[in-house]
């Protein structure tokens, strides 16, 4: 029952959401602002309720298994992919390894720079 | 199948979605067994591998897509409640979060900008068209909200779905090599730089790492899913202006 709770409490966001989006007429997809709603609802409550706690690690425990059927369509576009597979491939690859390296360094930078500026003294923090 | 009660047994397979559905189940059961077995080597990520058992088998079945995506889309649709979900890891971390709301802050505009910019930049440098272009363009972000965007912007959203699930196994492949050989072993900035780049896909090889890192890809996926979606389409007027 916790886990039927939990998956019904899911989708009530994102319909919620999916409809406040359309209402509003913003460009953020329906989930997302949902997520936004539940995770403003957790802060709130102050603790994630166990049938909400159980559901949503049944689904991020295989969030990959999710993305199958997505990846399946290349075979509705095979053709196209070969006709500009060049710029694609380079594309994707060395967009996603710059993307990687350059938000890596800039997280690391400026969590050193933030700790430099914050604790002063001796201050090695919680880490 | 000359026998004309298996061939019955075909045609109603064929025109229900209990095969598609069952069929990316078992697929992806064994594709992660396979995975387990090989010690979680990245190479044998359980998506590709059943991607292309998948693949292998509607076209060995002379299957088209559509009448596959009638079972698959059971399993395509739960990426909505899933992105819902992320809000539980997020707000676990918030307290760690806080603290560094500023350099994940910085690092999640400048990675969303930086992940658009250069996927558009590269696909017109090496000539791609420019629906190729805008359908990578959101590539980075989760799926449902890449392919929201890619329809905005003038791209072709099914399109934009596959390149988000490579990107994504590119990421997962990639990554935690990557970030050994330039000596980055902050897992804070490990997480957010895989969630940034590689969406949830990322994030199931993060968790893998280490329950931080996990996180933190999670809350850099969640928080980036929003971000690209308030930035690409401005980017790309921005972008259409030079041009």
């Amino acid at each position: 029952m916790q886990f039927l709770n939990g998956i019904t409490l899911l989708l009530v966001y994102q319909l919620v959401g999916e409809i406040a989006v359309r209402l509003a007429g913003v460009p953020i997809p329906g989930p997302v602002l949902g997520m936004v709603m539940l995770f403003l609802t957790l802060w709130l409550r102050g603790a994630v309720p166990d049938s909400v706690g159980e559901a949503s690690t049944a689904l991020l425990s295989h969030l990959s298994l999710l993305f199958v059927p997505a990846g399946v369509g290349m075979m509705a576009h095979f053709s196209r992919i070969a006709d500009e597979w060049v710029p694609i491939t380079l594309a994707l690859l060395l967009s996603t390894i710059i993307t990687m390296v350059a938000t890596a360094f800039i997280m690391q930078l400026t969590t050193r720079w933030l700790q430099r500026t914050t604790a002063p003294e001796g201050g090695k923090g919680n880490e | 199948m000359n026998d004309p009660g298996l061939k019955d047994i075909w045609v109603y397979l064929a025109a229900s979605p209990l095969l598609g559905l069952t069929i990316t189940l078992v697929a992806y059961g064994l594709a992660y067994r396979l995975y387990l077995r090989t010690n979680s080597n990245p190479l044998a990520n359980p998506v590709v591998t059943s991607v292309a058992l998948l693949i292998g088998l509607l076209l060995l079945t002379g299957t088209p897509y559509e009448d596959y995506f009638e079972g698959g889309q059971f399993v395509h649709f739960l990426l909505g409640p899933a992105t819902v979900a992320l809000a539980v890891p997020l707000y676990q971390q918030f307290s760690r979060l806080r603290q560094l709301w500023l350099p994940v802050t910085i690092s999640l505009i400048a990675g969303v900008v930086i992940a658009a910019g250069s996927s558009i930049g590269l696909a017109w440098l090496f000539g791609g068209s420019t629906e190729i272009q805008m359908s990578l363009a959101p590539k980075s972000a989760t799926a449902p909200v890449a392919m929201g965007i890619s329809e905005k912007i003038g791209g072709l959203p099914s399109l934009t779905a596959v390149l988000v699930v490579i990107t994504g196994i590119t990421g997962a492949v990639l990554g935690t090599k990557l970030f050994e050989w330039i000596r980055i072993k902050d897992d804070t900035a490990k997480g957010i730089a895989m969630g940034v780049a590689a969406h949830g896909i990322g994030t199931a090889r993060a968790f893998q790492v280490s329950p931080q890192m996990g996180a933190f890809s999670g809350l850099a996926m969640a928080l980036s899913a929003f971000a690209t979606a308030l930035v690409v389409p401005w980017l790309v007027d921005l972008i259409s202006m030079w041009v």
